[in-house]
């Protein structure tokens, strides 16, 4: 058997609430199939179940906000038989204890959620649609209703107590909650480095000189291979600070800070950087771009992120000084390509340069090893057609 | 094509990458870029769209010249040979 929970949705996020099922009972699902759309406060989440199997059960229903670590649905495994299943799933649902494994950061809103998991928190329908309306948590509401039971007046009053808050709004208090954890627990040291853009840029030129619109190359993916190659060096700015002590990534799974029409931001994941080809990582960041903004990301692309870039753009300023996303332990910036007066063997000259930032945690590492990884993002940024080919 | 069904046009591909856009009440003299906050990514996909509707590949060089929706139409004009 197996249990199809939650996945981390990311830092700042622990809970979210199931929008629609893509799948039913009696379904075969391959490992990296997309089974279920889930709201949270920064966007539907397309949720991917990592397993092969056939769904047997689906335990939450739309509407359900449930925490990260809840156990969604149970799927039969090859050669399992339904009834065997069956007996699991009666064992699961006698222990809310194994229903929802919650987070560190949803341990105390755990207990009420797995029990609403296996049913437990009697909702009428007309309630439940109404929460979900409002936006309303039904497992925080303390029902009037027979046996305890939700009823829609109580959600509209619980919506009253809570002030509705607007997609905008929620998005607002997600960011300052994964924020001010950032600014209280991590004690970051920032370093900054100019770093010269002439060769890049003539290349990107010469590259897109004959290339069609649909074929064309940002200077972003060649900055985020910059920084991925440059952690690869520095292992130690790559991964995350858990339980007091820092662990590396798996891999290099650069998040890339997205800004989003009408505001707030979302950082999702490019895997596996240093492997890919610039055309490759162009073509994602670009796909990555749309779908964030679009609404359509998956959950392990805000889940995985081991480092982040956050560049300004050719609209912004000349540097940032970035907040790093716990618990990841240090973000690169880029500020805006600028043309400065710069100097080459001597001689003033006017060049393309932009400055690199980097936010990191002194928990992990300290300024000298930073000075030597923004020096390693500016040394390979000299090399652009190095950085464009994949690394094995 | 007249040239204000181009302009419709032209309007409706950056509206499908800004929906948020009156496309409609953009000074078509004025600064795209400063009347609607595009990042080199939207800006991109801005040109990819003109190339799926209307079949005009800007290339990279004259992307960066075009600044108004003004020029953006006439230059698309140009190469379709009308308006």
């Amino acid at each position: 058997m197996i249990t199809f929970r939650l996945p981390s949705l990311g830092a700042d996020m622990d809970k979210g609430t199931l929008l629609e099922w893509l799948v039913r009972p009696g379904d075969a699902v391959k490992k990296g199939d997309v089974v279920a759309i889930v709201d949270t406060t920064k966007a539907a989440i397309d949720v991917e179940c990592w397993h092969d199997g056939t769904v047997e059960e689906l335990l939450v229903e739309p509407g359900a906000e449930i925490p990260v670590g809840t156990v969604m649905a149970v799927l039969r495994e090859g050669g399992e038989t339904p009834e065997q299943v069956r007996a699991q799933i009666d064992a699961l649902r006698a222990s809310p204890v194994q229903m929802a494994v919650p987070s560190a950061a949803a341990t105390q809103r755990s207990a009420a959620p797995a029990a609403a998991a296996a049913g437990r928190v009697r909702v009428s329908p007309a309630a439940r649609k109404r929460a979900g309306e409002l936006g309303v948590g039904v497992e925080s509401i303390a029902g009037t209703g027979p046996d305890g039971a939700v009823t829609l007046a109580d959600v509209e009053a619980a919506a009253a107590k809570v002030a509705p808050a607007s997609r905008a709004e929620a998005m607002r208090q997600t960011i300052a909650a994964a924020m001010a954890r950032s600014k209280r627990e991590i004690p970051h040291y920032y370093l900054a480095e100019d770093v010269p853009l002439a060769v890049a840029t003539a290349y990107l030129a010469e590259r897109n000189a004959s290339r069609s619109v649909t074929e064309r190359l940002l200077l972003a993916p060649l900055l985020v291979q910059a920084v991925a190659r440059a952690v690869q060096r520095y292992p130690e700015f790559n991964g995350f600070f858990r339980d007091g002590a820092f662990v590396p990534g798996p891999g290099v799974h650069c998040g890339v800070a997205i800004a989003l029409r009408g505001g707030g931001l979302v950082a999702p994941a490019l895997h596996d950087v240093p492997s890919r080809d610039i055309d490759t990582l162009n073509r994602e960041l670009l796909d990555l771009v749309q779908r964030a903004r679009a609404g359509s990301l998956k959950a392990s692309e805000l889940s995985d992120p081991t480092i982040t870039v956050t560049s300004l753009g050719d609209q912004g300023v000349r540097s940032v000084f970035p907040i790093i996303y716990p618990p990841q332990v240090a973000i690169v910036g880029f500020g805006r390509v600028t043309e400065r007066a710069w100097i080459v063997d001597g001689a003033v000259g006017p060049a393309p340069v932009v400055t690199a930032s980097l936010g990191a945690d002194h928990r992990v590492s300290d300024g000298h090893r930073g000075a030597l990884l923004l020096a390693a993002v500016r040394e390979l940024l000299q090399r652009p057609a190095e950085l464009a080919k994949a690394t094995p | 094509m007249t040239r204000d069904e181009l302009s419709t046009r032209v309007r409706g591909c950056l509206g499908r990458i800004a929906p948020e856009v009156d496309v409609g009440a953009l000074q078509s003299g004025a600064r795209l870029r400063d009347q609607v906050d595009l990042d080199s990514v939207d800006w991109l996909n801005f040109l990819v769209a003109v190339h799926a509707d209307l079949g005009v590949d800007i290339p990279d060089v004259e992307a960066a010249r075009l600044a108004t929706l003004d020029q953006i139409v006439d230059y698309c004009g140009a190469r379709l040979g009308t308006a």
